[in-house]
């Protein structure tokens, strides 16, 4: 275990306190192998993604084979093994957004960034990613900028928005 | 704590409370409006104005009315105070002080209201999510004291039985029936789980009853809990929604304060705790198997039923399943009594629906009324039909497992079987309404591409079939198909229906066949001529 923790510090220098708290989630859920899916929820909330070495690190602690961790990870649509941007914006593609044009407000972003969506500009600012449903459908179409959700979206307040972040 | 003690916090916070209580929605939809600042505002201003002594902003659940959010309420006159933002907050305030005021009023007689009965919902807007006390103030609890002293377990199970509740979650089986298969197993360990992963787009009934009401849950847990004799429950929910996550989680840290959760509770012979589990995004994983899968933490693929969780679920034990609107009638039916509850509704599909009300319609938001009303009742009088006159074309229920009802149908009374009959289904109840403007290919499409995407991939007739039938689409709407291939299009849809491994791959054709069944000359008039 010693040998990943200074080999995880290594690569990033502001490693040691998230995972600090790592460990704490590891230690609070006993390493109990059914709670791959909650410890890999915390590893992504500290790290913004599931590095190849944080999986590895997990797989250790858990005493779980590295198929099983990857095969988890990559299966559920929450779960990022890329970085993402400094900012994220997630388009809500539920029945209501949709009804009300989600997808027009989609394309023009994805025109003024020129990325697609699950992509991240260049520059690494800013993420589009889509969503099932947030469950705001009474103030379709919603977009979650940063944790946010913004109600009735138009194309005039989504390219305000992306140019206040870049 | 005893009977005594609860009472005690119910009296000391009725004691509490102002005179006058203006009631702000914070649940998701309003907060995405702002209504947090708005909240904090109408404090400030209260405050400024010395009136905090009388009148007392409180943070409620969902009022039902999200498109005129953010939404505040006189308790006293039962007013309801639309479209308050930080600039007009000030003339919530005139109004309050009996002033001339400029702020859009509905009353509670208002269509959306009038048609519209409260059991499910029935806490939702009146009590303070965060706030346990509030909860026991309005009688919260009490029925688990009863149900732990006075009741037997089986007497609990024979009461939801009568009373005819069938699931909520969308299949409609008898809960009663659930129940008992759970409780006559004698194994050692046995669960209760709730499931919240409401997964359909366009649903958002258990998030709003999550963030509106969540001791609600707690509460019908633990008595299903004592029915089957269970131990342990865990409630399973979306990660796409975090207020409802903290809700939970302060809930349940302030029932275990309570000893409400835990061991002995209320000093009876009864232990049961409950853990959340938050999903990953896999719409899959609101299928039993599969969400218990993941519940194990593991890929959320189900597997073939029988055997049912109720005699072998979560590591092998008999688990008790239920949704959240299911849950959320037990409290209700036990205090009220189980002849009540069977009054309301139809002959087979008893009590209240819970419906989340989108799409193309003025009045959107959260809605229960009655099992039997009609389609038309719910979209042209409470919902008011669409917002610049257009004509009703379909609603979609059940999302991508449902179907497209036709205007045409709009006398239809909402119940389990007559929405099967039209080739939908209730759902978990989401109603999406769609005017004339809206090409039902393309709906089905929209849907097949959900269930593509989400399709987990174990068996081939999900995972091949559903990539073909959204093949076939496009091919049609983009005027390229055949006869041959509309053809085909049916005969693999049925093929997917009858050969899928779980309830996702054989509802995933629904939306298409019953637009083929309703709306078949918008197919044929992109389909090519023979060749």
């Amino acid at each position: 275990m010693e040998t990943t923790v200074k080999a995880k510090e290594k690569t990033t220098n502001q490693t040691d306190n998230r995972l600090k708290f790592l460990n704490a989630a590891l230690k609070k859920n006993l390493y109990q192998q059914d709670a791959l899916i909650e410890i890999l929820h915390t590893a992504q909330e500290l790290f913004g993604y599931l590095s190849k070495e944080t999986l590895e690190y997990i797989t250790k602690e858990l005493k779980l084979p590295p198929s099983k961790v990857y095969g988890v990870a990559t299966f559920y649509n929450f779960f990022s093994l890329k970085p993402k941007g400094e900012h994220t914006c997630i388009v809500c593609m539920g029945t209501a957004c949709y009804v009300k044009g989600a997808a027009e407000l989609l394309s023009e972003m994805e025109k003024f960034l020129n990325i697609k969506a699950g992509e991240t500009t260049k520059d690494g600012k800013i993420s589009i990613a889509t969503a099932r449903c947030i469950g705001t459908c009474g103030s379709a179409p919603a977009i979650i900028f940063d944790n946010q959700v913004a109600a009735f979206q138009t194309k005039e307040t989504v390219i305000k928005k992306l140019k206040e972040w870049l | 704590m005893d009977l005594a003690e609860l009472l005690e916090i119910a009296e000391k916070e009725r004691r509490r409370k102002k005179p006058l209580e203006i009631h702000c929605c914070v649940a998701a939809s309003c907060v995405s409006s702002n209504s947090q600042s708005v909240k904090d505002k109408l404090s400030e201003i209260l405050a400024n104005q010395n009136m905090s002594d009388r009148v007392e902003v409180v943070g409620v659940g969902c009022m039902g009315l999200c498109s005129k959010g953010p939404l505040l309420r006189n308790s006293q006159t039962g007013e309801y105070y639309c479209h308050v933002t930080l600039d007009n907050v000030a003339e919530v305030f005139n109004d309050i002080k009996g002033e001339k005021s400029r702020i859009e009023k509905i009353l509670p007689d208002d269509p959306f209201y009038k048609k519209q009965m409260f059991v499910v919902l029935e806490n939702s807007g009146k009590v303070d999510p965060e706030s346990i006390e509030s909860y026991i103030a309005n009688g919260g609890y009490l029925t688990l004291y009863q149900v732990l002293h006075e009741m037997s377990p089986q007497e609990v199970i024979d009461e939801i039985t009568k009373s005819g509740l069938r699931g909520r979650g969308g299949a409609g089986y008898p809960t009663g029936l659930k129940w008992s298969l759970v409780a006559k197993s004698s194994a050692e360990k046995k669960f209760v789980v709730c499931n919240a992963d409401e997964g359909d787009p366009g649903a958002f009934m258990d998030r709003s009853v999550l963030e509106s009401d969540p001791h609600k849950i707690i509460e019908g847990m633990i008595i299903a809990a004592y029915a089957v004799g269970a131990q342990q429950g865990y409630i399973y929910i979306r990660g796409e929604y975090p207020l409802a996550i903290s809700r939970l989680q302060t809930a349940i840290r302030q029932a275990k304060k309570y000893g409400l959760l835990g061991s002995q509770i209320f000093e009876a012979n009864f232990d049961f705790k409950i853990d959340l589990r938050i999903g990953a995004g896999a719409f899959v994983c609101g299928e039993e198997t599969a969400l218990m899968q993941s519940i194990e933490g593991k890929r959320g693929t189900p597997y073939p039923r029988p055997p049912y969780p109720a005699e072998y679920g979560l590591w092998g034990y008999p688990t008790l399943i239920n949704n959240v609107e299911t849950f959320a009638n037990v409290v209700p039916i036990i205090r009220n009594g189980s002849e009540w509850f069977s009054k309301i509704g139809t002959e087979n599909s008893k009590g209240t629906k819970v419906f989340a009300l989108a799409g193309k319609i003025k009045r959107t938001g959260l809605i229960e009324v009655p099992m039997g009303t009609t389609l038309r009742e719910i979209v042209e009088e409470i919902g008011g039909g669409t917002p610049d006159g257009k004509k009703i074309k379909a609603v979609q229920t059940g999302g991508p497992s449902g179907g497209c009802i036709p205007a045409s149908k709009l006398d239809t009374p909402v119940d389990y079987e007559s929405l099967i009959e039209l080739g939908s289904m209730m759902g978990s109840g989401g109603m999406i309404v769609m005017d004339e403007d809206t090409n039902m290919v393309e709906v089905a499409k929209f849907f097949m591409e959900f269930s593509k995407d989400e399709s987990c991939g174990k068996c081939i007739p999900c995972r091949a079939g559903t990539y073909e039938i959204h093949n076939l689409l496009s091919k049609i709407l983009e005027g390229k198909a055949t006869p041959f291939d509309f053809e085909k299009l049916k005969l693999l849809c049925q093929m997917v229906k009858e050969t899928s491994l779980c309830g996702l791959g054989q509802s995933a054709p629904n939306p298409v066949l019953s637009t083929i069944m309703n709306f078949e000359e918008e197919y044929l008039s992109l389909i090519k001529e023979d060749i």
